[in-house]
């Protein structure tokens, strides 16, 4: 018994890790392992491998590389991934999607940006084919009354109401707070959206500061000196964020040359944490704080993921596109154990039923509401580290004290 | 009527495009659910690339912003679909208009000041960036966090709202192309058509020969734009979310002229054509390099880059007039 | 808004204004001889940019330093481009340079995704986050060395074109096509050289612009459109008009952010470029009726 889970294991690791690697035709030349009771489930993975968002979504698979390994060693089903580029578009999101259904997909993931997983829940719900989106934060997609379409993510509003919970946590730990802030977003589809939940969210939580001033950027500025300029001369003591990596690095070029060090860096979104901005400033990267979806470093899960990541891919840290990935395909695994059957619509009401509390994000664990929201989620503060990233809040989570204020750029050698 | 529009037109021809017709008409049924969804795509191209061959191929006017027409019919329709509950076809007739005044403002500047060739189309593509910025700003239409239509469901076809299944917007576009190909056809039998082959051709002689030219470019103008909008409307209900980013840019103006130009500026099929051999030969690619196992981001773009490089090198005209020549079917090249 | 604020913004507008115009004269000499739109020059410029960053990482040279060999080697590869593909289609349509140009930008974007990867690049320099300060004024280190070396670059090339006897028969050529053939000028070979001139022009501005942008694969489009609007607006056929171009649209795009939305600031050159279009489309500088 024993004997034969090891040779399964061997070959579904093989097999997954070279699906991984993008050979996806091995997937269909191998004959896949048929046991008695149950063949791998076949889950389709929509990520965007090319265009303007490939660099994440070739982020987010390096999640899917590392999960078949870990999904084995929990007990849980063999998944058979098929891999699918949305080409950062939405009319290719939706003919992939239509396309992985027709090959037989039974379980849909992805796809990392709202507007394409809008697209792929539309056919997903209309094929009846269950789908589970890794990361994408615009409340409108589980407010269609979907029955298909399940989100292990934290829409905008919860992102924020956790981001302000945990600022007033961590401006205790620290014993100050800023008085005033200077708020700055990039002008597109998270950003406004994150800028909308915040006028409607932070009057709820009675924060320390005020905002002086908001500054919208466009998201391709290849200059942001003029939007720094502008944030210095308000004079805030601190700055308020929600940007992405490019932007985070540019912002902090200038905050350097500009000479200006606020108190301190309080993101709401990506970048000020991710591999490329550790690695590309060096000892200039620590000390932004970053309010986001993340893992919790005290759930033995997390240290598995933490492990298999550092083996398969080693110098990237682990961060939000690998363990959403990765939890939206333990999602699906989880859902076919219970259903013991592939039909579409028993997995559905399997996922509904989801309730995984060995898992890696921080939270009670996974369990989708009536609408498919899994509105338990909590979201993370963390900081940046000497190359690494530490939980600071919520204190179920945390490991490590924050520090506070943010190093002057000119005192950092 | 039906005489004049098939005058000249040899019997072979008719028989073909009867057989094509009945081909995408019954597609639908044979063609899975994905191949259905290409199909869509390749029909919504070709019918915005005969829309903005009106204005190139008919009145010689390069436009490289065509992405503002589909845009400001996607926005104002859904936009009073969202707000007001106003269904899709009243909002067409809202949208047209303004879509053909956009384009009449455009056409009026380019001639008052005497804006030609590179630079008219430097000039649409800047009004096109524009509108991308402006809706980006624009938080009455949801700004750059966009514009998502309430998806109700799939199972009745409402006609009204157009809310249903893709099959309905299939024939939807299908009936469009067609109308747009018989449309076109009857302009360029009709004076109008005479006229803006003058012009084409020279425009300083007709002019001397007493045509209005400035009348007939701002028609071909407005109409070109009029019926992009009508593609934007569908886009909108088809995909149910609107991004500024994605609706006005420049890619998606780019998209839209590749057919018309490889299947042949200026003829009636071309665009149609155009748009059927560009999507199947990117979808080809995809499944091909899929099939292989090379994964690497980028390949079929380059692959669809060198193939859209060698027809525009050995088919200067379009892919429909080197049949012509080869097939001998008679549609007269206008 | 205080003064040292705006006079900061200014000083960096003007500088980045004046790469943006080494940018853009490539496309002027390009389009004002060869009379070919070039839809494919900011996939050109991140050819370079790409170059730059593989000398860098291989022998961590300051791509001030390496501009020169970048240049040169983006001069082959234009007269190459020029002479093996595009020369064929100068008498053709618009519409159809326009497909090719693009073909040629898909073909150049993808290649470099594929040898690069997605993630944004660039080059640390040593003097990556320095800064002059003289009183209230904080001047970037990369802009002051970047606007410097376009300057530099530009005058190289005004000199070429107005003092050798190549750049007399390239002006003659642009002035007057038939005349230049009537006095014997070898056209064919004069536009490859123009071509290369313009890429060697726009290699040395992308390995400058490495210093103060990133770079990606999928930024090309972006600056062949700033590229028109700067030579549209500075006057087609105006070298110095291209610089004095750039350093307009640098410098407006700098104040409309500091003065109003800074997503907004890109409404404000396409809005100066309609205008330009309108009232004086031979651009500032032009001289001739466009």
């Amino acid at each position: 018994m024993i004997q034969k889970r090891h040779l399964n294991e061997a070959r579904i690791t093989r097999r997954t890790v070279a699906a991984g690697l993008g050979a996806s035709a091995t997937v269909g030349i191998f004959p896949f392992n048929v046991r008695a009771q149950s063949a791998a489930l076949k889950v389709g993975v929509l990520l965007p491998r090319s265009g303007v968002q490939a660099g994440i979504g070739q982020d987010c698979q390096r999640g899917v590389d590392i999960a078949p390994g870990i999904l084995k060693e929990l007990g849980l089903p063999a998944l058979e991934i098929i891999n699918a580029d949305t080409e950062t578009k939405v009319e290719i999101a939706r003919s992939r999607a239509e396309k992985l259904i027709g090959e037989g997909a039974q379980i849909l993931v992805g796809a990392f940006d709202s507007g394409q997983s809008t697209a792929i829940a539309q056919v997903a719900e209309q094929k009846g084919i269950p789908y589970v989106i890794n990361i994408a934060a615009a409340p409108q997609i589980t407010e269609q009354g979907y029955k298909f379409v399940f989100r292990n993510f934290p829409t905008a509003g919860m992102l924020l109401s956790d981001a302000f919970a945990n600022q007033k946590e961590v401006f205790a730990a620290a014993g100050s707070a800023p008085k005033t802030v200077v708020f700055m977003h990039v002008n597109d589809t998270f950003g406004t959206a994150m800028k909308g939940g915040i006028d409607a969210v932070m009057p709820k939580f009675d924060l320390p500061y005020k905002v002086v001033e908001t500054i919208a950027y466009d998201p391709a500025a290849r200059d942001l000196s003029v939007e720094i300029a502008k944030a210095k001369a308000t004079g805030a003591d601190a700055l308020l964020m929600v940007s992405r990596l490019n932007d985070a690095i540019l912002l902090t070029r200038e905050l350097i040359k500009q000479r200006w060090s606020p108190m301190a860096i309080l993101s709401m979104g990506p970048g000020w944490y991710e591999d490329q901005y550790l690695k590309t400033l060096g000892r200039l990267s620590d000390g932004p704080l970053s309010f986001v979806p993340w893992y919790d470093p005290n759930k033995p899960l997390s240290k598995k993921l933490d492990e298999a990541l550092a083996k398969a891919h080693p110098g990237f840290n682990l961060n939000t596109n690998h363990v959403y990935t990765f939890e939206a395909l333990l999602v699906a695994a989880d859902a076919y154990k219970r259903a013991g059957s592939t039909d579409p619509t028993a997995l559905a009401d399997a996922i509904r039923k989801t309730n995984i509390v060995n898992n890696v994000s921080p939270g009670p664990g996974i369990q989708f509401n009536e609408k498919g929201q899994n509105d338990k989620l909590k979201n993370s503060a963390i900081q940046n580290r000497e190359g690494k990233l530490v939980t600071v809040a919520p204190k179920v989570a945390a490991n490590a004290k924050v520090e506070w204020p943010l190093k002057p750029y000119d005192r950092r050698a | 009527m039906i005489a004049r529009l098939v005058e000249g037109v040899a019997p072979r021809t008719l028989a073909a495009l009867a057989v094509l017709l009945a081909f995408f008409i019954a597609a639908p049924f044979f063609a899975g659910d994905y191949l259905l969804t290409v199909l869509i795509l390749i029909l919504y191209f070709a019918y915005a690339g005969q829309a903005w061959n009106v204005m190139m191929g008919f009145a010689g006017q390069l436009s490289l912003g065509h992405a503002l027409y589909v845009g400001l019919g996607a926005y104002i329709a859904a936009t009073l679909f969202v707000r007001f509950g106003i269904g899709p076809w009243l909002g067409l007739c809202i949208a047209a208009p303004v879509a053909a005044l956009a384009g009449a403002f455009i056409g009026f500047l380019a001639y008052r000041f005497s804006v030609a060739g590179v630079y008219f189309a430097i000039l649409t593509i800047a009004v096109a960036e524009f509108a991308r910025v402006g809706f980006d700003h624009l938080t009455w239409t949801g700004a750059s966090a966009g514009l998502f239509l309430p998806v109700a469901q799939y199972v009745h076809n409402d006609l009204w709202n157009l809310r249903g299944h893709p099959v309905m917007f299939y024939y939807i576009l299908l009936g469009a192309t067609v109308l747009a190909f018989v449309g076109c056809r009857a302009l360029l039998q009709s004076r109008i058509g005479y006229f803006w082959l003058a012009i084409r051709e020279d425009e300083e002689a007709a002019r001397s020969a007493g045509i209005d030219t400035f009348r007939y470019k701002m028609m071909a103008v407005m109409i070109s734009a009029a019926m992009t909008s009508f593609g934007g409307v569908i886009y909108a209900f088809y995909y149910n979310n609107l991004f500024p980013e994605q609706v006005f840019s420049i890619s998606q103006s780019i998209l839209i002229i590749l057919g018309p130009i490889v299947g042949g500026v200026g003829t009636l099929f071309g665009p149609i054509l155009g748009a059927f051999v560009l999507e199947t030969i990117a979808e080809s690619m995809r499944t091909l390099l899929e099939g292989v196992g090379v994964d690497l981001p980028g390949t079929n773009q380059l692959f669809f880059g060198i193939v859209l490089l060698l027809v525009v090198i050995a088919l200067p005209e379009g892919v429909w007039p080197w049949l012509i020549r080869h097939f001998g079917l008679e549609e007269r090249k206008i | 808004m205080p003064a040292d604020i705006f006079l900061n913004v200014a000083v960096g507008g003007v500088l980045t204004g004046l790469v943006y115009g080494l940018m853009a004269l490539g496309l002027s000499v390009i389009f004002g001889v060869v009379r070919v739109v070039n839809f494919a020059h900011g996939e050109m410029m991140t050819i370079a940019m790409y170059l730059a960053i593989a000398l860098f990482s291989a022998f961590h040279l300051d791509p001030l330093v390496m501009l020169v060999p970048i240049a040169l080697a983006m001069f082959a590869f234009g007269y190459l481009l020029q002479a093996g593909l595009i020369n064929n289609f100068i008498a053709r349509p618009e519409h159809s340079q326009f497909l090719l140009l693009i073909a040629v930008g898909i073909i150049i974007a993808n290649v470099l995704l594929i040898l690069f990867g997605p993630d944004a690049q660039n080059v640390q320099v040593a003097y990556a986050f320095e800064s002059y300060q003289i009183g209230p004024l904080i001047i970037d280190t990369t802009k002051l060395y970047g606007g410097l070396a376009a300057i530099v670059v530009a005058t190289a090339l005004l000199g070429f074109f107005r003092y050798t006897a190549v750049g007399t028969a390239i002006r003659a050529c642009a002035d007057n096509y038939t005349g230049a053939l009537v006095v014997g000028l070898d056209v064919k070979r004069l536009y490859a050289l123009t071509f290369g001139l313009g890429a060697a022009c726009v290699g040395a501005a992308g390995t400058i612009l490495l210093l103060l942008f990133d770079v990606t694969p999928a930024v090309g489009p972006a600056y062949t459109l700033l590229a028109f609007v700067i030579v549209i607006t500075g006057g087609l056929g105006s070298m110095p008009g291209a610089l004095i171009g750039g350093v307009l649209i640098g410098l407006t795009e700098a104040t409309a952010g500091l003065l109003f939305s800074p997503s907004a600031k890109s409404m404000f050159a396409f809005a100066i470029l309609v205008l330009v279009l309108l009232f004086r489309p031979q651009g500032v500088m032009g001289r001739r009726a466009a």
